[in-house]
């Protein structure tokens, strides 16, 4: 198979994992301004339930997901009632420091129970290998995760588009006051759809185990490709940090491969040219 | 009438101006190191090197109000220049060090067009980014850095032709702490300048500063510069005294570290961000040796616990407590 167009199908897989791990952060942060650095925290737990539950008790791979997505949604509903409800009308340095300080302690956590070292997986034999169609060799895990991230983007977008709940979201993301005025409860819809964007999240953090493995370390690596996609996707837009996702992975990976020298350095040069012309994101109107 | 306008503000820059006891208290305590704790005078030299740099942040997070998550890049940029000159044969060490503090000075100024202009996330965002493409870039050019190994082969002259860096660390210590003195003066000289005042003012309302004539951005490019320039002082004073330079000092986590000690002793304060370095680094110190791997456990905890408790910092708690006490009587 040329080569390019494995960078291409590799970092579209990547960027779809990247696309679950951010989109919940997207909307939060369109809808409350809330700063939450540790977002990816919770993905990061997502990754230990799996694991937990897969190599100690034994449970096949698929029943984990749902599980992952449950308690890391259940976490930000705990913390969101401890702490960070506190926080939404506190200014960007103190969410700032407030979620990295969650960050810090679950990393630390996270080192304390299961070491430093990476977590592997076993993934139930039909995911693993690859398929040969028209000429080309494409890998299953990675055809599975880009149906999965495809199918949750419908299911999101007609939620959005089409619900009750949908709409109010799309209101209070406008314009967080006029919600408000309507007598749309914006708290608690707020809190819903954290615990559904840390829920994401969790799931991004199971799948991603395989593809980009599962460290302590994860929380702080994936958050600043996290912080990228959603600043240049622009907040609260589905569209945009799908489009933004897919362009962090596949200039990510074509980056490593074709020069490698300079790979990593070209990201971040990227992502902040992008985010000096328009601050608001490609897709943002802000 | 009109000189009591004009004289009112100037006795008031003058009145804040005024030494306060505690203040020479503070300074005279510094020297307790040297008599007390003379096993741990490399840990004081740290600790003035952690405190320098945590100043810099707080000239423009605590009184411009520009929250960064790379501020690392300045202090790397001083390391690396200071280190490099020292390897390519030149180890004097107060040319160095001002070397050292222009380049990073200069790379301040040429980021500062870009920071001038933004707010909020994306400011955070391009701090971050300014950070990570620095020490990428570092970690690409290891022909100059030396990548993760590090910089070898640095050596610093004596201090003055006269005082060599030892393993005790008295010149090391006294070095970093003068360097620290003389800023922290002319830091707390401009803070008590009309210049420091318009920056207090961009901090609490950039709009409406604008609206009454203020350059806000050339302010805000001014006083980053003049933070780069510390920060770059701190990472040359770091890389002389330790004679190495690794890629961490350009690092995510330096410039979180830094975030959480200014916090820890609150912003805006001058003093607060002293004594949050102090207490940061020793407690380090001191955890480390019981569990390293679990360290940011507690920072984390505490780092919760101050914006949940003492938002205004650890300075900031105690002067509530004064002023209410004072109330009471």
């Amino acid at each position: 198979m040329p080569p390019v167009f494995g960078v291409l199908f590799d970092g579209l897989a990547y960027g779809m994992l990247l696309f679950l791990l951010s989109v919940g952060l997207s909307v939060t942060l369109g809808m409350m301004n809330f700063v939450n650095l540790a977002h990816c925290s919770f993905a990061m737990l997502g990754g230990y339930v799996t694991v937990t539950l897969m190599n100690r008790l034994g449970w096949p791979f698929f029943a984990t997901l749902p599980v992952a997505f449950v308690a890391a949604a259940a976490a930000t509903v705990l913390l969101e009632r401890a702490f960070f409800r506190r926080f939404y009308n506190a200014t960007d340095l103190e969410q700032c420091l407030l979620t990295i300080g969650i960050v810090f302690v679950s990393i630390a956590a996270a080192a304390y129970i299961y070491g430093t070292d990476q977590q592997p997986v076993q993934l139930p034999p039909f995911l693993r290998g690859s398929i040969h169609f028209a000429g080309l060799n494409f890998a299953i895990y990675r055809l599975f995760l880009i149906a999965i991230a495809l199918t949750i983007t419908v299911v999101l977008v007609a939620t959005l588009e089409m619900t009750r709940f949908g709409a109010q979201v799309r209101a209070a993301v406008n314009n967080q006051r006029m919600a408000r005025g309507l007598g749309i409860d914006v708290d608690a819809l707020f809190a819903v759809t954290f615990a559904l964007g840390s829920g994401l999240a969790g799931l991004g953090g199971a799948l991603a185990i395989d593809l980009v493995g599962l460290d302590p370390s994860f929380a702080f690596t994936y958050l600043i490709y996290v912080l990228i996609v959603v600043s240049v996707g622009g907040l609260g837009s589905i569209g945009g940090s799908l489009a933004a996702a897919m362009l962090l992975g596949i200039s990510d990976i074509a980056g490593k491969y074709y020069v490698p020298a300079i790979g990593s350095i070209l990201i971040y040069l990227v992502m902040t040219v992008l985010i000096m012309l328009r601050p608001a994101g490609i897709f943002g109107r802000r | 009438m009109a000189s009591t306008t004009i004289a009112e503000p100037r006795a008031y820059l003058q009145a804040q101006m005024r030494w306060r006891w505690g203040e020479i208290a503070f300074w005279l305590a510094t020297l307790l190191p040297f008599i007390v704790t003379p096993d741990y005078l490399l840990l004081a030299s740290q600790v003035a090197i952690a405190a320098l740099f945590v100043l810099s942040l707080d000239l423009i997070l605590g009184f411009a109000g520009i929250v960064s998550l790379g501020h690392a890049a300045y202090f790397g940029t001083g390391a690396y220049t200071a280190g490099l000159i020292s390897k390519w044969g030149w180890g004097e060490p107060l040319t160095g060090l001002v070397t050292a503090a222009l380049a990073a000075g200069l790379f301040g100024y040429v980021t500062s067009f870009i920071i001038a202009r933004f707010r909020h996330l994306p400011l955070i965002m391009i701090t971050l980014g300014i950070g990570l493409l620095l020490q990428e870039s570092a970690n690409s050019a290891s022909w100059l850095t030396g990548g993760f190994d590090g910089l070898q082969g640095i050596h610093t002259w004596p201090i003055l032709g006269r005082f060599r860096f030892d393993l005790y660390g008295y010149s090391a210590y006294g070095y970093a702490l003068a360097a620290l003195f003389v800023i922290f003066l002319g830091a707390r000289r401009l803070i008590h300048s009309p210049f420091g005042l318009a920056l207090r003012g961009i901090r609490d309302n950039g709009q409406r500063m604008r609206a009454i004539g203020a350059p806000t951005h050339s302010h805000i490019r001014t006083i980053y510069t003049i933070a780069a320039m510390i920060a770059g002082a701190a990472g040359a004073i770091l890389a002389q005294t330790t004679e190495t330079v690794s890629l961490e000092v350009l690092g995510f986590q330096r410039s979180a570290d830094v975030l959480v000690m200014l916090i820890l002793g609150g912003t805006g304060r001058l003093y607060g961000g002293l004594l949050g370095a102090v207490v940061y680094m020793v407690a380090r110190d001191q955890f480390s040796g019981l569990n390293p791997q679990y360290w940011y456990f507690w920072i984390g905890l505490l780092l919760i616990a101050v914006v949940v408790v003492l938002p205004n910092g650890l300075l900031g708690g105690l002067s509530l407590l004064t002023w209410r006490a004072k109330a009471q009587s």
